[in-house]
């Protein structure tokens, strides 16, 4: 048994020393100012109007891509889920193809697509309608957001309707329930795990995104993220930009706790 | 009827959302104008001066390089760890377990942070050693995510009964264990070595002079203005993940039917 | 299994050095790590370098100052040679970050015309520290098909017929500039109420900004994405040539004459393959090949007399004759607190 014990202790050094030592750091630098006393300024400086505004719209945009992403998703997972067994995993592939191309190249799609002279507007010329102007504003980061993680919602809520029994909706049926009744009363339920780790999966990352805001807002609309990388790699100063991941890291550790409540066999976060 | 159509249109159009970036960057990649409104005729240019450019290829090697290394070590590391988290008592294993979650859960952003302050602070200096530490580490969680079901399905007795039957620890380990962890152990590797080749944010904060994988030279690239050889790239990458994840994915899909 | 663990932490331990060194083969002469604007140079000036000196050339990119400034302080990355601008310099100066340059082993110096070495000691008081490398004008870059009236005044980039079609430049300092001339103030100053009309300025000017960018700037203007834009002049020969319709005004207003200059910081490595690196760039041809494909202005008067089109040599927009102009002024390092300001205010007219 000691042996084995053994075996553990590269990784429990290596967590200590890349996971858990960091993020002290991350709590050091936070609570401290450039002379090392302590201080609450730097989280406290999140509520600085322009700190307020970035995180107040970083929020609201990745809470509207993430329904957005819910809302697109499940009915997609649902018809994904009722097809034919043998065309699954072909299916899922679909879907999970364009994750794996790089995430930057991704989002450099969507600045091409959209531009003024982007390929959009040249089909729209083309057909004498109305340029699209949505590039370099919110609706463009929002759709950047949907379209980078949706697959991080399509695959955690199809997993969980792939697990529920068909039996339990047949006798739902059975007993009476029309269609509407079985999904609010039976499937929407036992899907909630899914539904759940989605969200997680979509909205941290959407939250603290600072490529997507840069690429397709211009550096026009500055979100949280965006302000936290500035203070590392533009201004330097690393005990504001600590504070203010610590008021981020607050956000997270929400999401953990709901996720580990809604989700605790950790079903739908397989991928 | 007509709610099969309604489901096949919407997939479609979904489809469509998905892949129609994907489409126009292949597109351009053949566009022999350099401006994108206009189609200046089909050409290979582009894929020609892409296998000319040093620096894009440099980066190339480096990100699979990378991704390989770290993906490997993880591997190890993390199964190694899954072994002995096994052996440890209900509230240590929680404790453990908790703390591998963190990087999967914490934002990209704050783990790249954290992990700039730490190597700044101990006077590492900044290269592929700093990014292949940092890959190391947000992908063990990956590899213990995968190998620790397997491990807990494992019947114990199994591997005593080994042991009884006169193996000796490790080849009764090679015999009884590993085959059975197996596919954790592969699945764990494949996700550890698509999530450091997708990295970009934690790269960004811990990468030193010179040293590119392909997801920050992208980013340099497309502030400066972005070049039709990255088109060309694009294109190559996505040809490239086609045929790898169709290679890949029908073997291990096709056993998990099997197995229902 | 003891042995299979300390095996494992070999591993470990070894792997990073294996690929760390699998991927710098350094030259047989060492190294020299430079620290650069993007698209900043000849990537064929740094194959002859390598060539003719055996020293391997590790080259890093930055977008601003500032980042640069960041990444240098925290010392993470130990560059040799760096090329920040003029209020750069002096702040880096004032912060003990650079090495004083010996001279001695930069005989190329003599290249550079006394004007520009004169115009170094607004920030280094001594010609100690630093070697000009390019210099140049900020001004509007705009389309002639997209604009009629014109082009002589900051006030452009208000006027609201411009509606999604300004590029501004995402960095605090040069933003803040165009904003303080057009009000008549300077841009080094550190008043309050100037600095504060000056972002209400800024704040106005948002809606009608297409988009705040670096080097972006020039291909948006290439393509026709944008009216105009605020631009180095050394990005005109360039932009001129993939669009005849591009031309570049200095606003009556005044701007901001700046000046890159390379500098050697304390920690380099390879401090003599860093003045080794130095002067090569300052060489005649050298500096020309290179002025030839980055279109910035250069110092380098030697290398000015070598290029053939005489309305390049002569032109007025990459070398001005600066005494036509009024209001002119190089930015100044305005200390830690009047950074923190400028940083404030800037972070204040983004999140809006």
């Amino acid at each position: 048994m000691n042996k084995k014990k053994m075996l553990g202790i590269p990784y429990f050094i290596w967590a200590a020393m890349f996971i858990l030592i960091p993020l002290f750091m991350v709590f050091y630098y936070g609570l401290t100012d450039k002379n090392g006393a302590f201080t609450l300024e730097n989280i406290a400086a999140m509520a600085l109007r322009g700190h307020a505004r970035s995180l107040w719209r970083a929020l609201y945009l990745s809470f509207a891509a993430t329904l957005l992403c819910l809302a697109l998703a499940y009915p997609l997972a649902m018809i994904l889920n009722s097809m034919n067994i043998k065309k699954h995993s072909f299916i899922v592939l679909i879907f999970i193809l364009p994750m794996w191309m790089n995430f930057l190249l991704r989002t450099l799609a969507w600045q091409t697509l959209l531009e003024k002279t982007g390929v959009i507007n040249s089909l729209l010329g083309l057909l004498h309608l109305p340029p699209l102007r949505i590039i370099n504003t919110p609706y463009a980061i929002m759709l950047g957001m949907v379209y980078n993680f949706l697959p991080f919602m399509v695959l955690p809520v199809y997993n969980s309707l792939e697990k529920i029994d068909r039996n339990i909706i047949n006798a739902a049926k059975d007993l009476g329930a029309n269609g509407w009744q079985v999904f609010v009363k039976v499937t929407l339920p036992l899907s909630l795990p899914g539904i759940i780790s989605g969200v997680t999966m979509v909205f941290i990352p959407a939250l603290t995104t600072f490529v997507i805001s840069k690429l397709l807002g211009g550096s026009k609309i500055l979100l949280i993220g965006n302000v936290v990388e500035e203070e590392f790699t533009q201004t330097s100063n690393w005990h504001l930009g600590s504070g203010l991941s610590m008021v981020l890291m607050v956000f997270i550790l929400v999401n953990m706790v709901l996720s580990a409540i809604f989700d605790k066999k950790g079903e739908g976060s397989a991928l | 009827m007509i709610k099969d159509t309604a489901k096949k249109i919407y997939i479609i159009l979904i489809i469509i959302f998905m892949y129609a970036p994907i489409a126009t960057l292949v597109a351009l990649s053949f566009n022999a104008s350099k401006t994108r409104s206009k189609w200046g005729g089909f050409t290979f240019k582009w894929y020609r001066e892409l296998m000319a450019n040093e620096e894009i290829l440099q980066a190339l090697m480096n990100t699979l390089l990378i991704a390989f290394a770290a993906s490997i070590i993880a591997t190890i590391i993390g199964t190694a760890a899954c072994i002995s988290i096994m052996g440890l008592n209900r509230k240590s294993r929680a404790i453990i377990l908790g703390i591998t979650n963190i990087p999967m859960l914490n934002a990209d952003i704050v783990t790249g942070i954290s992990l700039m302050l730490l190597f700044i602070s101990l006077g590492i200096k900044f290269g592929t050693g700093t990014i292949l530490l940092s890959h190391i580490t947000f992908c063990i969680p990956y590899v213990i995510l995968s190998v620790m079901p397997r491990m807990q399905r494992l019947n114990p007795y199994i591997y005593e009964a080994a042991l009884d039957l006169g193996a000796g620890p490790v080849y009764g380990f090679s015999k009884v264990v590993f085959p059975e962890i197996l596919p954790g152990i592969l699945s764990g590797f494949l996700m550890a070595f698509t999530m450091s080749l997708d990295d970009f944010i934690i790269t960004h904060f811990t990468k030193g002079a010179g040293v590119d994988t392909l997801s920050t030279k992208i980013y340099t690239e497309v502030k400066k203005g972005i070049k039709p050889e990255m088109y060309a790239l694009s294109t190559l990458i996505f040809i490239t993940v086609l045929v790898l994840l169709f290679l890949v994915n029908k073997a291990p899909l096709d056993k998990k039917e099997q197995a229902k | 299994m003891k042995r299979k663990f300390c095996f494992l932490l070999i591993l470990s331990i070894a792997f990073p050095y294996l690929t760390g060194c699998g991927n710098s083969q350094t030259g047989k002469n060492g190294q020299v790590v430079v620290y650069n604007w993007g698209e900043y140079i000849d990537p064929d000036v740094l194959d002859l370098f390598q060539e003719e000196t055996g020293i391997q050339v590790v080259y890093d990119e930055f977008e601003t100052n500032e980042a640069m400034y960041a990444k240098v302080e925290a010392g993470a990355v130990a560059y040799d040679v760096i090329c920040p601008s003029d209020y750069m310099v002096q702040k880096m100066i004032e912060n003990n970050l650079l090495a004083e340059i010996n001279f001695g082993h930069i005989p190329n110096i003599e290249n550079i015309g006394q004007e520009y070495l004169a115009q170094c000691r607004q920030f280094d008081s001594e010609n100690k520290y630093a070697v000009p490398y390019c210099f140049g004008t900020v001004g509007i870059l705009y389309n002639t098909t997209m604009v009629e009236e014109p082009v002589d005044s900051w006030a452009l980039l208000w006027d609201e017929k411009y509606n999604d079609n300004i590029l501004m430049q995402d960095s605090v300092r040069d933003a803040f500039m165009v904003a303080l001339k057009l009000k008549g103030c300077s841009m080094n100053t550190l008043n309050r109420e100037e600095l504060e009309t000056a972002k209400e300025d800024l704040i106005a000017q948002k809606p009608l900004v297409q988009a705040y960018v670096v080097d972006q700037v020039r291909d948006k203007m290439i393509g026709g994405e944008a009216a105009m834009g605020v631009i180095y002049s050394g990005e005109v020969l360039y932009t001129q040539r993939e669009n005849e319709n591009l031309a570049y005004v200095i606003p009556k207003e005044g701007t901001n004459v700046w000046i890159d200059a390379w500098v050697i910081p304390k920690n380099a490595p390879n401090r003599e393959n860093a003045e080794t690196f130095i002067n090569y760039m300052c060489r005649e041809d050298i500096a020309l090949l290179n002025f030839e494909y980055i279109t910035y202005a250069t110092p380098n008067t030697a290398a000015r007399a070598l290029i053939e089109e005489e309305e390049i040599r002569n032109s007025p927009i990459l070398f001005p004759d600066l005494g036509q102009y009024g209001n002119l002024e190089t930015f100044q390092y305005l200390g830690a607190e009047g950074d923190a300001l400028y940083n404030n205010l800037w972070k204040e007219v983004k999140s809006e």
